[in-house]
């Protein structure tokens, strides 16, 4: 017994020299930044109030019973062993009380599906293992990436310190970007497997799910970033598909979307200019540390067994075609990338993997083919639909 | 059919079989028990370094020790060698001993089949286990095993699903083992609402075990299919439905968590009126809410996929429904402390282990109540806030109740007694530290944690920290059961136990009225009598 003290004690000094080295111990439901979330966070305190004072009640009666029903106190034993009516009681309060909980959540559900009037719709594809996000309204389109410090510092062995790296797996190359005081309309769907794309401080999340099409809205009323995750286990880097979400004021994101359209235009005369094989090299490999790293390894070695090498592979070093029709359609655990990356990108980083990672080929291929392909390859799937 | 029965009779008196051979031959019902129990508990420590692994790597933030594919097989793998390997087997382990003993038979109505399940499960859960030395890894997307997710697993797919096939018929030839001798063998005194509530429990876990097994086999063959055969059952781009899946694997899945957590109730309901001196408060509510719970287990399922996007008619219908598990799941708590209430209670290493459950069990039924609020559940879903909810269901409660259930009928097995002092030292380790291991995880999926990932954002690592220094306690202290088990195997602490072992127990169940240790054939003849203190009279 006094080593069992000696334990407790022991643990509850190691908890408190934790909390003082670095306190961060939330311990409630985030409320959130629309009205919907602080709607679902007063449920959540409703049924957690109600939980802890039936709780109170019956582990009190238990206590009470364990302290002064005991043999060791001379307690002798009664031998009642039944009775309807307190079975009755005790079947009837929980129904009137889950008719309490029933009430409102049955409110709130309906609050939540009720998708009309909203003034703008933005498309999300969950991908293995990104975000693509396409305004309907005005067709920004652009995918989002774990950022490029969590990737370093995520990797096995990295020697740098999360803590070091602001956002550790909650930040992205490109946040989704939204107006304030507006009712937003999202659409979800996936690429290749289930993914779910949730936000805590919008108040819910939604599974993406291949071949179909989920509904639900916000209407974000404070400006500010706010940070999530997938939540539906996609795979190998599941735990590294974050999601940021920048709410911001109706004129700043005006202008944000002005700048978008002059983005994409930028994009698109990229992939129509005439690159040197030495230029896509030296891009592909910042494109071959964000995407293809995690699984065949920074210097191209894969993993036995479960990701095929890079370096000396017959695929990479063969015809060059072939190695990007892999690329663009995907095989088992490998994402189909045709859509994923822009041409530029695609281009480089297939140049790359020829020229780099101790293999040496020499060809190249320029992003206007590639668009090409890319291009085949949609209407292919419309043609499929 | 005379001539039968002599022969028969000639070798009445016989004992175990010589060597080693008389474990894998063996019909008795107490070898298979033996037999199961022993497997079960080598599984729980098989699974229980799987779950130390998962907890080594999320100590800190950052990817220390392993690489993200190997971690999702480490969770994929946990729960299903727990749930498969571990926890059911168990139960089935007790059952193979008890039921016969309780209802006054002389063995299982079908021990050449009893043989066979044993053996089958040894297969099943050898060849799942080999998956984890295949090219591409064991299987990686959860135990779930959602499509298309698990079909980018490498070659251990289809050894996967033979294996779950294995499994599947194993537990269907247990479950009508189980009814067969329920039915057919209780002693002509024991109407069935006398029989005990671990007899009943079980019952009804047997049914849910033949309606569901098939209905997982069938959804892994369609896996198969669709992998190997070119069908598209899940499969959008083929006019598939990826949902489908859910659906089917749900309607297996539900009940399949009340398999083990039926016979869960029935071991406590059987411990806590010897311990207290008392009869069982409410036997017909007891046996009527179990029913019911098995009924509920049916038509709830979707409540495990709220976040699909169901229509608004499913998404409110599978909230009611799920709300109403509370009901009868209340009754039982309610009348587990009616039964303590007034009682003479003493605090020996079984009751401490299921006063411990009632009250942990409370709190994962809390936080389940909560869940069913579908959206509410938009926020906790697949977050660690169920982590730890389907934890405090399953460790505190079911493998705390196994834990009861040994040091419970370990005497009447061995005639040995276990030794005290060490049991209540596993107690005490076993109820802090779970805690430590499971109460934070309930603040991480509230802040925001998502389950099934190997590396988190700082904020969570605090509390994470905390939750693997509870598991690293945790884990280690089941030795000391293990400890415990062979030294009262071996005579324990020296003290030979009475026949009824704990104070009034014959009043309560059959088992108490044999010698302790029960010998190898019991009730040859079925006893006139039969105990009524905690059932009907």
């Amino acid at each position: 017994m006094i080593k069992t003290k000696q334990l407790f004690a022991a643990l509850t000094l190691m908890i408190l020299g934790l909390s003082s080295a670095h306190a961060d111990y939330t311990l409630n439901l985030m409320q959130g930044v629309t009205e919907l979330s602080n709607d679902v966070y007063d449920l959540h305190m409703w049924v957690l109030w109600i939980c802890i004072f039936i709780g109170i009640a019956v582990f009190g009666t238990m206590f009470y019973s364990i302290y002064y029903h005991r043999k060791s106190v001379g307690h002798k034993a009664e031998q009642f062993h039944e009775s309807t009516t307190v079975e009755i009681i005790w079947t009837i309060i929980p129904t009137v009380i889950l008719i309490a909980m029933a009430i409102p959540a049955t409110k709130l559900m309906l609050e939540m599906d009720d998708i009309q009037d909203s003034e703008m719709s933005i498309k999300v594809t969950g991908w293995q293992w990104k975000w693509e996000y396409e305004y309907l309204d005005n067709g920004i389109h652009f995918f989002s990436t774990l950022d490029e410090a969590s990737n370093k510092a995520r990797q096995k062995d990295s020697g740098i310190d999360p803590r070091s790296v602001p956002h550790y797996l909650l930040n992205v190359d490109k946040p989704l970007v939204v107006p304030v005081n507006t009712k937003i309309r999202f659409l979800f769907t996936a690429a290749d497997v289930i993914h779910s794309w949730w936000v805590p401080d919008l108040g819910w999340k939604k599974d993406t799910i291949p071949g179909f099409i989920n509904e639900a809205w916000t209407n974000v009323e404070k400006a500010g970033t706010y940070r999530g995750q997938c939540t539906e286990l996609c795979g190998k880097d599941h735990g590294f598909m974050p999601i940021v979400v920048i709410a911001m004021e109706k004129e700043d994101y005006a202008e944000w979307v002005a700048e978008q359209k002059g983005v994409a235009l930028a994009e698109a005369s990229a992939a129509d200019k005439e690159w040197t094989a030495d230029e896509l090299i030296a891009k592909g490999e910042t494109v071959y540390a964000n995407n293809c790293a995690s699984c065949h390894m920074a210097d191209g070695a894969g993993m036995a067994g479960t990701f095929p090498a890079i370096t000396a592979s017959a695929l990479v070093t063969g015809d060059i075609n072939a190695q990007i029709d892999l690329m663009m359609n995907g095989k088992g655990m490998m994402p189909a990338f045709g859509q994923m990356l822009n041409a530029v990108d695609f281009a480089a980083v297939s140049t790359f993997i020829r020229n780099g990672l101790g293999n040496e080929v020499g060809d190249s291929i320029q992003p206007s083919a590639i668009k090409a392909k890319q291009s085949a390859q949609t209407e292919n799937d419309e043609d499929d639909k | 059919m005379s001539a039968e029965t002599a022969e028969h009779d000639d070798h009445h008196d016989h004992g175990p079989a010589k060597g080693w051979l008389r474990w894998v031959v063996t019909t008795n019902h107490k070898d298979i028990g033996t037999l199961y129990l022993i497997f079960a508990l080598a599984m729980f420590f098989v699974g229980g370094t799987m779950a130390l692994i998962i907890r080594t790597e999320l100590f800190e933030p950052g990817m220390q020790f392993v690489d993200p594919q190997f971690f999702n097989s480490m969770t994929t793998m946990h729960a299903l060698v727990m749930v498969f390997g571990a926890v059911m087997p168990a139960f089935v382990g007790l059952a193979n001993w008890q039921i016969p003993m309780m209802i006054g038979a002389p063995d299982m109505a079908l021990p050449r089949m009893n043989n066979m399940s044993f053996w089958m499960l040894v297969a099943g859960v050898l060849l799942l286990a080999s998956t984890l030395f295949m090219e591409g890894g064991a299987p990686a997307s959860g135990w779930t095993l959602y499509p298309p997710l698990v079909l980018q697993t490498g070659n251990a797919l289809p050894f996967a699903i033979f294996s779950v096939h294995l499994l599947g018929i194993s537990s269907i030839m247990g479950a009508i083992n189980i009814i067969a001798t329920i039915f057919n063998m209780r002693a002509p005194a024991m109407s069935l609402m006398k029989m005990p509530l671990f007899v009943w429990t079980w019952l009804i876990t047997a049914f849910l075990l033949i309606a569901i097994m098939p209905v997982f086999a069938g959804a892994v063959t369609m896996l198969l299919t669709d992998r190997f055969f070119d069908t598209s059952f899940f499969d959008a781009a083929g006019g598939g439905d990826p949902v489908l899946y859910q659906h089917i694997f749900w309607f297996f899945g539900h009940p399949e968590v009340y398999v083990m957590i039926l016979p869960t109730f029935g071991v406590a309901s059987t411990i806590i009126p010897v311990f207290a001196r008392k009869p069982l408060f409410g036997y017909s509510s007891m046996v009527y809410a179990t029913a019911a719970i098995a009924f509920l287990s049916f038509i709830v399922w979707a409540h495990h996929m709220f976040t699909v996007g169901m229509p608004m008619a499913g998404e409110l219908y599978f909230m009611y429904a799920t709300m109403l598990i509370a009901i009868p799941t209340g009754v039982k708590i309610f009348n587990w402390t009616a039964t303590m209430w007034k009682g003479s209670m003493t605090f020996e290493a079984p009751m401490l282990f299921s006063i411990a459950f009632v009250v942990l069990f409370t709190l994962g039924g809390f936080t389940g109540l909560m869940m069913a609020l579908a959206p509410v559940d938009f926020q906790y879903h697949d977050t660690y806030f169920i982590v730890a909810h389907f934890h405090y269901t399953l460790v505190p409660a079911s493998v705390f109740i196994l834990m009861a259930a040994g040091y419970f009928w370990l005497p009447k097995w061995t005639g040995n007694m276990y030794d005290e002092k060490l049991a209540k030292l596993h107690f005490w380790l076993s109820a802090i530290s779970v805690n430590i291991l499971f109460f934070p995880q309930h603040f991480l999926g509230l802040a925001g944690m998502p389950r099934r990932i190997p590396d988190y954002a700082i904020q969570f690592a605090d509390w994470n920290m905390i939750s693997s220094i509870g598991a690293f306690i945790y884990g280690p202290s089941q030795l000391i059961f293990v400890y415990i088990v062979y030294k009262t195997i071996k005579g324990g602490t020296g003290e030979k136990v009475t026949d009824e072992v704990w104070e009034g127990a014959k009043e309560q169940s059959l088992e108490w009225t044999l010698p302790s240790p029960a010998p190898y054939h019991t009730f040859s003849t079925p006893p006139k009598e039969v105990p009524t203190m905690s059932t009907s009279r």
